[in-house]
């Protein structure tokens, strides 16, 4: 007991840490000294940005200027340290836009979140990567991975056991590769959006523009790979033929619910990821609005926002794994469903004989 | 607001790069990592039913093995006793054959000896006749000086010969 107390301890010793990391990484955009802009603090982190922003010290930001790429009557490269020099700005909603005209140009700038995406589809890569040369090099047959290539392999083997075949069903190893690196993808973005510092913290997932893709992703694999009897379903469906004809009832329903699949695939990755992240930062800004109540109250209320931060991140460990987890096996049911063979009217036929 | 409206430089680079991860990790990583797990448990699947029918054949080896030496058992107490059974028959002819030629050759051992004592019986006739002959030419000589002997003896071995003439008993 007394060990498991001590690893506890630690733990929470760590967490301790990190929270004023976390913490300090705020004020940043705080309007005055000692006073928390709540508004910029919020989405200053969960927003995107053209620098990244590591940590204030003194009043003095640390942040790696990331490079702005602007198609504007030409190709335009330039850091976001000299965006000034370079004659532009950003708006009032932290978009870059052209200083002279105000407009926004074609902005294909590195942001944070692009920055943060490079680095994460790398270390995927490399992760699966590294798992598929273990198995190149060793004979699977005489042994099984440890280490790295082990945990890789009972991930996928989970993914692809638990979630693909029982969704997709026949033919699943076709889609395989696409909901493999989706889980992958939103599995590890998730859990670098929670690491409080550089090279984590972004919020990717939670992210309109990156769910958006996903789920335009689900969709293609739904529709162009559907079968004749899925087509069916929707155009003409098994309903009384007055929902049909003379006004398409049902199949104005069926073609609204093609397109309400991947959106609330889009809307839940997004929602539950930015609601985590919106969660955490209140948390930790406890700390900073109680500061000019006094020391007493300022004191215990950090006690009571780090044990709740501490809840929080484990929490959204969870919701890391449960998200990537639900994306996965919404779209395999998707796909199964698109694919599945008109099984119940044979059977049909033959009770009726 | 700015929270859901998609960004289209990050939606851009987003295409490029999951395009690119999904690339690569559809061409080198996955197929191959599922493909050898798949290939392992298909083995270890295929590794189990074949150690239990191995062991159903071992079974049935066993049986094979123990039924086998029964019957060799059986078959070794048939043969023995048919070997014991043939031995005494063997013997017990061995012993009619011997029996059978001993009585035969008893047989004729006694025949001969009778042949043998019929002869020996006929030469000592003959001698003992010879013997009285000559004894009696002897005697005859001494007892035939007179005509008066010679009548008595003439009749004399008349009446000899007629006793001659009977059989000895």
């Amino acid at each position: 007991m007394p060990r498991i107390g001590k690893r506890y301890g630690w733990i929470v010793a760590v967490l301790l840490l990190l929270a004023p990391a976390a913490a300090s990484a705020s004020g940043h955009e705080a309007s005055a000294p000692g006073e928390l802009d709540m508004r910029s603090y919020i989405f200053g982190h969960i927003g995107d940005a053209y620098e990244w922003h590591i940590t204030t010290i003194n009043g003095h930001h640390i942040s790696i200027p990331l490079p702005c790429i602007v198609i504007d009557g030409g190709l335009h490269v330039f850091l976001s340290s000299l965006m000034e020099d370079h004659g532009y700005t950003c708006n009032e909603n932290g978009k870059l836009v052209n200083a002279a005209t105000g407009k926004r140009p074609v902005d294909l700038s590195i942001t944070k979140n692009v920055c943060s995406l490079i680095l994460s589809s790398i270390l995927l890569v490399v992760l699966i990567l590294l798992t598929a040369r273990w198995y190149r090099r060793h004979d699977p047959m005489k042994e099984a991975p440890r280490g790295l290539a082990g945990l890789m392999e009972m991930l996928i083997t989970m993914v692809t056991d638990d979630i693909i075949k029982e969704g997709v069903g026949k033919d699943y190893e076709k889609y395989a590769p696409y909901l493999l690196t989706a889980f992958f993808f939103i599995f590890l973005n998730n859990l670098l959006g929670i690491v409080p510092f550089f090279p984590g913290g972004a919020n990717l997932t939670g992210n309109i523009a990156v769910t958006l893709f996903l789920a335009v992703c689900t969709f293609l694999a739904v529709n162009l790979f559907g079968n004749k009897h899925y087509y069916k379903d929707i155009f003409w469906p098994d309903v009384p033929t007055w929902l049909k004809v003379p006004l398409p009832l049902m199949p104005l329903i069926e073609i609204i619910g093609i397109f309400t699949k991947p959106f609330s695939l889009m809307v839940r990755l997004f929602a539950n990821i930015l609601a985590g992240h919106i969660m955490l930062l209140g948390v930790v800004a406890v700390i900073f609005v109680t500061a000019k109540l006094g020391p007493a109250i300022n004191g215990s209320m950090s006690i009571i926002a780090v044990l709740f931060g501490v809840f929080m991140d484990i929490l959204e460990l969870l919701v890391a794994f449960i998200q990537a987890y639900v994306f996965t096996m919404l779209s395999s049911v998707f796909i199964g469903l698109s694919r599945q063979e008109p099984e119940h009217e044979h059977k049909q036929i033959e009770t009726t004989k | 607001m700015s929270l859901i409206t998609p960004d289209f430089g990050l939606l851009f680079w987003m295409t490029l790069i999951f395009a690119i991860v999904f690339f690569i990790l559809a061409r080198f990583g996955f197929p191959l990592i599922t493909g050898m797990v798949k290939k392992r448990s298909d083995r270890i699947e295929k590794s189990l039913r074949d150690a239990e029918e191995a062991q159903k054949t071992l079974k049935q080896l066993a049986e094979e093995h123990k039924r086998m030496i029964e019957e060799a058992r059986k078959e070794q107490a048939r043969i023995l006793n048919e070997a014991a059974t043939a031995g005494d028959k063997i013997v017990q002819e061995a012993k009619e054959q011997a029996r059978e030629q001993t009585a035969a050759m008893i047989e004729k051992a006694r025949e001969e000896i009778r042949i043998e004592q019929e002869t020996a019986r006929r030469e000592i006739a003959g001698e003992v006749a010879t013997l009285s002959v000559e004894v009696a030419e002897k005697l005859i000589r001494g007892h035939l000086d007179s005509d008066q002997r010679q009548n008595a003896l003439i009749d004399k071995l008349i009446e000899e010969a007629r006793a001659a003439h009977k059989p000895v008993s």
